[in-house]
């Protein structure tokens, strides 16, 4: 296997990072972390999950983790403005660090828990250990093993049998490097107790013009019968990288959705892998990822039909400008015992320029019987007929181009159930048109 | 109004229009009959902009350049053309669409763009004409609308943006008896004194209610013949290839079409 190494920075020591305040039980799984990255180097160009993403352009930056108390410029109302306020819990992380102040976690319903991770792992391994996601030791990337060695903090959001909490749970993460690239590292972890439900949505930014990178992980167990929706805004800083992985495992009956709108970064990478472990879980997965410029946006999707009667939807669609380049690599495995599996894939672009390109490639693999499987993926330009028509109505050449790709993208917009995050998500996407309005 | 000299136009090399002269005075309805093929549908395109083809010779559309300006402008100027197959736009809703379109054409012209209530209150009014339901605004521009349904999506934007010339391309075409009636009196309504309309139809049938003052017989991309709304009966009892076969006859002498 070739290896790639990192050429400066805390990617390329291998070497725990001195300071910080983790309990002594976690010590021996952050060398191990370390030690699977000595052993399999970072994921090149061969490895099938990374076919069309280089990772030069992150190896070549000395990043380093953030110190505590770093980039609190941060205030309420810029927060605000940022992540919205939907009057629920929120959790703010800093350059990765939990910032209490700027963090609401009164009032809770009865069986909610909320807080922040470090907190729970200072109580020892027991508290999260058995629930979590994956076997310890085990690692997907490079990236995922170093967001295990350099993690600092993250949420923890636990659900109790039967809980049903109204109001959306808000975590945002924010960079602000400062002079010198940092990398923060949050991990969160959502626990979703038999027949409980909830609402989470996570927002990324960042200082603008700053280089940085975001390397995170969220962890979803959902038990039996329990519903989870999921949003997640990247709107990192277009100098930022993003590589993120949310790793889901769902029970019987469980059901979970997640919509991801990918607006920022240089290098914005969302893996989502979900684990359809219990009978007759469903899984919705949703997606709108609009580079321009020279931004790149990698979405790799594994759905994992491990049960019978599963139903999984993928449905990711891409508005491509400038050099602006994304990848829909999607992933659908059906086990043997899978029947009456239900799995879909659709994937949709538009591309706006010569320069821009998409890698959009289905993967099936079927090892079941009596399995409805469909995959469609479409990659197209701006309708001349239509621009035409708009036009000899009297819309301006420019207009009438932001009414087409508006229309193209508001089909993932108006899926988003929640209202205000909605409306937030609209006033996004319009201001990235709006070259074009 | 309009005054079209020596217009060709060609499309991958093909030559369709090959010199059409046509004059229409403000206020006149002209129907422009003809066999398939005779360039019809592409003097409507290159009247209302469409890109694509090659144009040579001279529009004149109110003292202006019309092959000059952009589709855009041409409609911001007055000119409308009614699709022969109106575009199906999903995910924009027809409402927004035809106020975007109205408030365009408002500014351009002048005038200040009309609030949403005021919008809709001149919508509805213009649907009653149309005998068109409401819940057509709220849906995405053509999208699903049955033939009859998009034809009248077309003369309702007609009715909404007031254009000096209406070009309306095969707008009978698709239409059942009833919704043919609705569609025509609803042009009736439309005729003013300011407004000129070019009727492009294969069939008598439209004539039958909208009366013209002048039908234009096209073939091979020219204007052939002109009369008053009688020849367009004539062309129904006899066919275009007698007209056609009458046309060779009478060469080189060039018949012009004249208002």
């Amino acid at each position: 296997m070739t290896m790639a190494t990192a050429a400066a920075g805390v990617f390329s020591r291998l070497e725990l990072p001195v300071g910080g305040d983790h309990p002594g039980w976690r010590t021996d799984a952050r060398s191990a972390a370390l030690g699977w990255v000595a052993e399999h180097g970072f994921p090149t160009l061969k490895d099938e999950d990374w076919k069309y993403t280089g990772l030069g352009a992150i190896l070549q930056v000395p990043f380093e983790p953030a110190a505590p108390g770093t980039g609190h410029g941060l205030t309420l109302s810029t927060l605000d403005t940022l992540a919205l306020d939907l009057g629920g819990p929120r959790l703010v992380f800093l350059n990765g660090h939990f910032a209490a102040e700027l963090s609401r976690l009164t009032g809770l319903p009865d069986g909610l828990t909320v807080t922040n991770l470090a907190a729970v792992v200072a109580g020892g391994p027991d508290r999260f250990g058995p629930r979590s996601v994956r076997p310890p030791g085990q690692h997907q990337h490079a990236f995922a093993a170093f967001n295990d060695a350099l993690t600092e903090d993250g949420a923890y959001i636990h659900l109790a049998a039967g809980t049903t909490v109204a109001e959306p749970i808000q975590l945002v993460f924010f960079s602000d490097p400062g002079g010198s690239p940092l990398v923060s590292s949050p991990r969160s972890v959502v626990l979703a107790g038999p027949g409980s439900r909830a609402t989470i949505v996570e927002t990324y930014a960042g200082a603008p013009d700053k280089v940085y990178c975001t390397n995170t992980v969220t962890d979803v167990v959902l038990e039996d019968g329990a519903r989870v929706e999921h949003y997640k805004v990247q709107d990192e800083t277009e100098a930022a990288f993003h590589i993120s992985t949310l790793d889901v495992r769902q029970g019987r009956d469980s059901f979970f959705s997640s919509h991801l709108i990918a607006l920022g970064a240089a290098i914005g990478r969302h893996e989502v892998r979900v684990l359809l472990a219990g009978d007759a879980a469903q899984v919705n997965l949703d997606g709108l990822y609009m580079p321009q410029r020279d931004q790149h946006h990698d979405n790799t999707i594994l759905v994992d039909h491990a049960a019978p009667g599963c139903t999984s939807h993928q449905f990711y669609t891409g508005v491509l400008d400038g050099n602006g380049r994304g990848v829909f690599n999607g992933r659908i495995m059906v086990r043997p015992g899978a029947d009456g599996t239900d799995a879909n894939q659709k994937n949709k672009n538009l591309l706006l320029s010569d320069r821009a390109e998409v890698d959009t490639r289905p993967r099936l693999e079927i090892y079941a019987d009596d399995v409805k499987c469909t995959h469609g993926a479409a990659v197209g330009q701006i309708d001349e007929e239509a621009l035409f028509y708009l036009r000899s109505r009297g819309i301006s050449h420019q207009s009438a181009r932001g009414v087409l790709i508006y229309a193209f993208a508001q089909e993932l917009v108006e899926r988003i159930d929640l209202e205000p995050l909605r409306a937030h998500v609209k006033m996004l996407v319009t201001n990235r048109l709006g070259g074009h309005r | 109004m309009l005054t079209i000299k020596n217009l060709h136009a060609k499309i991958d090399g093909r030559e369709i229009l090959q010199g059409v002269d046509l004059r229409v005075a403000a206020g006149e309805v002209h129907a422009v009959m003809g066999p398939n093929g005779a360039g019809k549908s592409t003097l409507a395109n290159v009247l209302a902009g469409r890109e694509g083809y090659e144009v040579t010779g001279q529009v004149r559309f109110d003292g202006e350049d019309l092959l000059a300006m952009s589709p855009e402008d041409r409609a911001a100027a007055g000119v409308f053309l009614a699709f022969q197959h109106p575009v199906e736009i999903p995910g924009v809703g027809n409402m927004y669409f035809i106020r975007t379109a109205l408030n365009s054409v408002r500014r351009q012209r002048g005038l200040d763009e009309l609030e949403a209530m005021d919008f809709l209150a001149l919508a509805e009014q213009r649907m009653q004409l149309l005998e068109m339901d409401k819940a057509f605004l709220s849906r995405s521009v053509n999208e699903g609308f049955s033939g009859g349904e998009k034809k009248r999506n077309e003369i309702l934007q007609m009715a909404i943006l007031e254009p000096k010339l209406a070009i309306l391309d095969e707008t009978d075409s698709g239409l059942d008896i009833d919704a043919l009636r609705v569609v025509a009196n609803g042009l009736n309504a439309l005729r003013a004194a300011g407004r000129a309309m070019l009727v492009i139809t294969h069939h008598q049938r439209l004539l039958d209610y909208i009366v013209p003052d002048r039908v234009h017989v096209m073939a091979a991309g020219r204007i052939v013949r002109s009369g008053d709304k009688d020849l367009a009966v004539e062309l129904e009892e006899y066919g275009y290839t007698s007209v056609e076969k009458q046309t060779a006859a009478d060469r080189p002498t060039r018949v012009r079409a004249s208002a």
